[in-house]
């Protein structure tokens, strides 16, 4: 007897996502193989980086098929990471403004 | 062989007259009831999840150091594509090293999958093999790891507190994370281990009570071990695009 909490679902779906991560994967390896500079580049990681970590935890992670009250009792609390990140770049941009005021200029 | 219906899941450890709503109104039932929110959610992975979380939170707080000391270093960072380059025949390959130990953990990735899926077919022998050829492919990341840290090391002289290439946070950061993150693939690599043999000796099928918890052996465990496995997976993905592409 199978267990019924258990998440079984046909392999073709995962074998779909597994080349996707493939085929991500290499598409953020060429964002650096063809040098692209600036908010381009930037812009194209952060959207790989992204599609590949929602197949992850969507598929393979089964999130996609789980309850809702669950789903957000676990994507919701990383989420205020960001807050965290904001407060670091504040923080960061005005230690190297005095680092700039106070030891002077780039060597 | 009796597969599970994908008939609404409900009723399995709900109790009698129960039914499960779906969507949002189901979000609030599941939250307001009795004794427990996660529906159709077995504790073992539940508590899985809410360690996953902490991680992230460990995690989170790395990048965002790391974030920060690049942010307001007033010496230039080093450049991460050449620092990670090979010579691979003559060509000069930017971050081809790490470019390879991605694809080494996604196929990973997708080997754990499988491992799952005929775990709960009760295929006892795929369910081993793939268990181990996850296994394997976390020890290859670690040891392209191991050969990047001594690389790093001896030959380009990056210490905790320095190095010639540039900024010196670079490497503490640099250590810091992947080290923390090789850890976590190596404690994967001998869960795995430990898990291969028990599927191959039939614990799980005879619901044996493991060695250190007690715990009746079961399928799910195999999707319990799988979720820490795709973690590792998910945290390579922002560490890849964060420190070593940006």
């Amino acid at each position: 007897m199978t267990s019924a909490t258990g998440q079984q679902h046909p392999l073709g779906v995962y074998l779909k996502i597994w080349a996707w991560l493939f085929v991500l994967s290499t598409a953020s390896y060429l964002v650096d193989y063809f040098h692209l500079q600036g908010y381009l580049r930037w812009t194209l990681i952060i959207v790989f980086m992204l599609l590949k970590a929602g197949l992850i935890v969507a598929v393979f992670m089964h999130m996609l098929w789980e309850r809702m009250a669950f789903l957000y009792a676990v994507v919701v609390p990383p989420l205020l990471l960001l807050v965290f990140v904001g407060i670091g770049a504040l923080e960061a941009d005005y230690t190297f403004l005095t680092r700039h005021m106070f030891f002077g200029a780039t060597p | 062989m009796s597969h599970a219906s994908n008939a609404p899941v409900a009723a399995a450890n709900v109790g009698p007259a129960a039914p499960l709503r779906a969507g949002l109104e189901g979000f609030v039932s599941d939250w307001s009831s009795d004794q427990r929110a996660f529906k159709n959610v077995s504790w073992g992975k539940a508590m899985m999840w809410i360690f996953l979380i902490s991680d992230t939170f460990i995690f989170g707080c790395f990048l965002i150091s790391y974030m920060t000391v690049r942010i307001s270093t007033t010496v230039p960072w080093p450049n991460v594509s050449q620092v990670f380059s090979l010579n691979i025949a003559g060509h000069d390959l930017p971050l081809i090293l790490i470019a390879i130990m991605t694809f080494v953990l996604i196929s990973s990735s997708g080997t754990m999958v499988l491992a799952v899926n005929y775990g709960y077919r009760k295929d006892r022998v795929k369910t081993f093999v793939f268990l181990l050829l996850t296994a394997a492919l976390g020890a290859t990341f670690v040891g392209m790891q191991a050969f990047e840290w001594s690389k790093l090391i001896l030959h380009d002289g990056v210490r905790p507190w320095g190095n010639p290439l540039g900024a010196a946070q670079f490497g503490s950061s640099f250590f810091m994370i992947t080290g923390f993150h090789g850890t976590h693939v190596t404690i994967g690599v001998i869960f795995l281990i430990i898990m291969a043999v028990k599927v191959l000796r039939g614990s799980l099928d005879h619901e044996r009570p493991g060695f250190l918890t007690g715990r009746k052996g079961n399928y799910e465990m195999i999707e319990t071990m799988g979720l820490y496995w795709h973690f590792v997976d998910l945290v390579w993905v922002f560490i890849f695009a964060f420190f070593y592409l940006w």
